[in-house]
């Protein structure tokens, strides 16, 4: 009897420990989550959100009938598969030619300079991207362009250049970090199949295709399909403060995050933008519940449910 | 044999070096853009070596304007208390969860994953905070936003908790007469350090750098981080023009360097992040990998 009174009064402590993250769960995600149904109300600020009236889908109808829908929906996706892949092919080769390196030196030297950029916050990267790209003192203008006798190019404001900028500083952020996962993964393989492959004598790039590769396939699945799960989702920085809010440049830097944003700084849209969030947090939701159930069915271990 | 091998080390070392530099040149650049003079700058742009080095857009920062430090300070506090905060949460919801006698375990880990899963959004949470908390122009909104407690940071604790701290002494503790306070105080913790040290560094590192926090909720440019002062440094050349050197010009005469001065701030928000990165790369490194493979 005293013994099970002791468990009790024991875990009531437990209990408590659990107060502090419960509370601010429920005021940061939960009661939030229910917030949402603005997106099918005609939001008035005097009257609150359930205050306002229903308005039923028309928040969705005027969000898809703007070209503004279509915008951003293709550069969410679209970068974001390209980052994908990108990702995929920039991490798992330097993975595997750190992994060849025979310097151990060097190897932590490399490593450590890939993952300097993933510190650095996004803003101090935009102001690196502004100090090759200004106009009137930028580097690519004045110490590249000029000695090559070409013009003065207006990088914030002409859009075709974007793309390429994007993937090209998304990529120095995130290369660090995507090796060493890989490179993680690799040096995880049993040296034992490298020694009996060089006996059988294969050369180097026999051995990374038919050995490194295969056995870090359920890293790269996994990697790759928890990604696309996130692909409704985007770096807000690297879309809006990298290209320093310049609307010439909207076309190509408009995502879902950038238009929800928007949003709350005008009135008039609000309406559509709570539309486009809530939209992006559902189809994150089943995205991310479908590309899980995918890797466990691969590889149970690496689900990360 | 041998020596093909030597030759695919050079090459090798070549590849890998290129790829170090393209990850370290643009941090120069930003270095030397701060550290040259005002005048080359605007005739031949920022280069990768100083143009005429030259300190005056230091000078600027620490003699003219107390307002950037005065950002600088704000972004220490908010870095030191959110993390202590961070943490704290992050414990004491991670050790429970981790127990495997706790009834109802299931549904608080629930609780805590399905926050990872769905997220209502930008617009929910800042009526959220703003509405019903009223954090707006308040340093709680640095703090409390989505920065707090992180599902993935608690799901890491607890698989450490659960894997490296054996039930057997949790049990024998308890019949010494310990109680759970005591316990998770005397042992839980100092077993736990590793992760504590991994966790601090994500979590400061993710306050350090933070600035969108500021940008939804901070209007009043007396609060800025140093990460939101450079946010509306870039976007508003109006208020590089006009409210920065409202404070500066009252100290110092002669005229703005703009385009240096930029550079510098930038680099001290990047600098603290910098000195600390030798000492923390070996965490950072365990932390990307156990945050990645079991997130």
């Amino acid at each position: 009897m005293e013994s099970k009174k002791k468990k009790i009064s024991v875990n009531w402590a437990l209990y408590l420990m659990l107060v502090p993250g419960f509370l601010y769960m429920l005021f940061n995600n939960y009661i939030p989550m229910t917030f949402t149904v603005i997106a099918f109300k005609k939001f008035n600020f005097q009257k609150g959100i359930w205050g306002s009236e229903f308005n039923g889908l028309e928040n969705f109808k005027s969000l898809f009938s703007t070209r503004d829908s279509w915008i951003i929906l293709r550069n969410t996706i679209g970068y974001n598969l390209v980052f994908i892949v990108v990702s995929l092919l920039i991490g798992l080769t330097l993975a595997i030619l750190l992994d060849e390196l025979a310097s151990r030196r060097g190897k932590r030297l490399y490593q450590m300079s890939y993952l300097i950029p993933y510190m650095i916050s996004i803003t101090v990267v935009s102001y690196i991207v502004y100090a090759f790209l200004s106009t009137e003192t930028g580097f690519i203008n004045n110490g590249i362009l000029k000695i090559l006798g070409k013009d003065k190019i207006s990088w914030y404001s002409q859009p075709k250049y974007w793309p390429f900028i994007l993937v090209t500083v998304n990529q120095w952020k995130w290369l660090g970090y995507n090796t060493i996962i890989y490179y993680s993964s690799v040096i995880s393989i049993d040296s034992g199949y490298y020694e009996a492959a060089t006996i059988d004598g294969a050369a180097r790039f026999q051995r990374i295709w038919y050995i490194t590769i295969p056995l870090i396939r359920s890293t790269i699945i996994t990697m790759t399909l928890l990604q696309l799960g996130s692909i409704f989702r985007t770096d807000f920085g690297l879309f809006y403060q990298v290209p320093m809010d310049s609307s010439a440049l909207m076309n190509v830097t408009n995502t879902i995050d950038t238009y929800v944003y928007r949003g709350i700084k005008s009135v008039g849209t609000l309406g559509m933008s709570s539309a486009a969030g809530l939209y992006q947090s559902v189809v994150g939701f089943v995205l991310i519940l479908v590309m899980n159930g995918i890797v466990r069915r691969i590889d149970k271990e690496s689900a990360i449910f | 044999m041998v020596k093909r091998d030597r030759v695919f080390q050079a090459i090798d070392h070549v590849i890998l070096f290129l790829v170090a530099a393209f990850c370290v040149l643009p941090l120069i650049l930003l270095f030397s853009s701060s550290l040259s003079n005002e005048t080359a700058v605007l005739h031949e742009g920022y280069h990768i070596l100083p143009r005429e080095f030259d300190l005056t857009a230091y000078q600027y920062i620490v003699n003219g304007s107390s307002g950037i430090m005065r950002s600088y300070g704000i972004s220490a506090i908010v870095t030191l208390a959110g993390t202590l905060g961070n943490l704290f949460i992050t414990i004491l919801y991670a050790y429970p969860i981790s127990r495997r006698d706790l009834k109802g375990r299931t549904f608080f880990s629930f609780v805590l994953f399905f926050t990872i899963l769905f997220n209502g959004g930008l617009i929910p949470t800042y009526m959220m905070w703003t509405n019903t908390f009223h954090i707006k122009n308040t340093y709680l909104a640095y703090l409390l936003p989505n920065l707090l407690m992180n599902g993935f940071y608690v799901i890491m604790a607890r698989n450490f908790f659960a894997a490296n701290i054996p039930f057997e002494l949790l049990e024998s503790a308890k019949i010494d007469g310990a109680g759970e306070v005591r316990i998770l105080k005397n042992i839980v913790i100092p077993m736990s350090k590793p992760i504590l040290a991994t966790l601090g560094l994500f979590v400061s590192l993710n306050y350090w750098n933070d600035w969108q926090n500021g940008l939804y909720y901070i209007s009043n440019d007396n609060m800025y981080t140093i990460q939101v002062l450079l946010n509306r440094m870039l976007l508003d050349a109006l208020y590089m023009q006009q409210g920065l050197s409202k404070e500066i010009s009252s100290s110092i005469g002669a005229a703005m360097p703009t385009s240096t001065l930029k550079m510098a701030i930038a680099v001290l928000g990047a600098i603290p992040v910098l000195i600390i990165f030798p000492f923390i790369a070996r965490y950072l490194t365990g932390g990307i990998v156990v945050g990645a493979v079991k997130g």
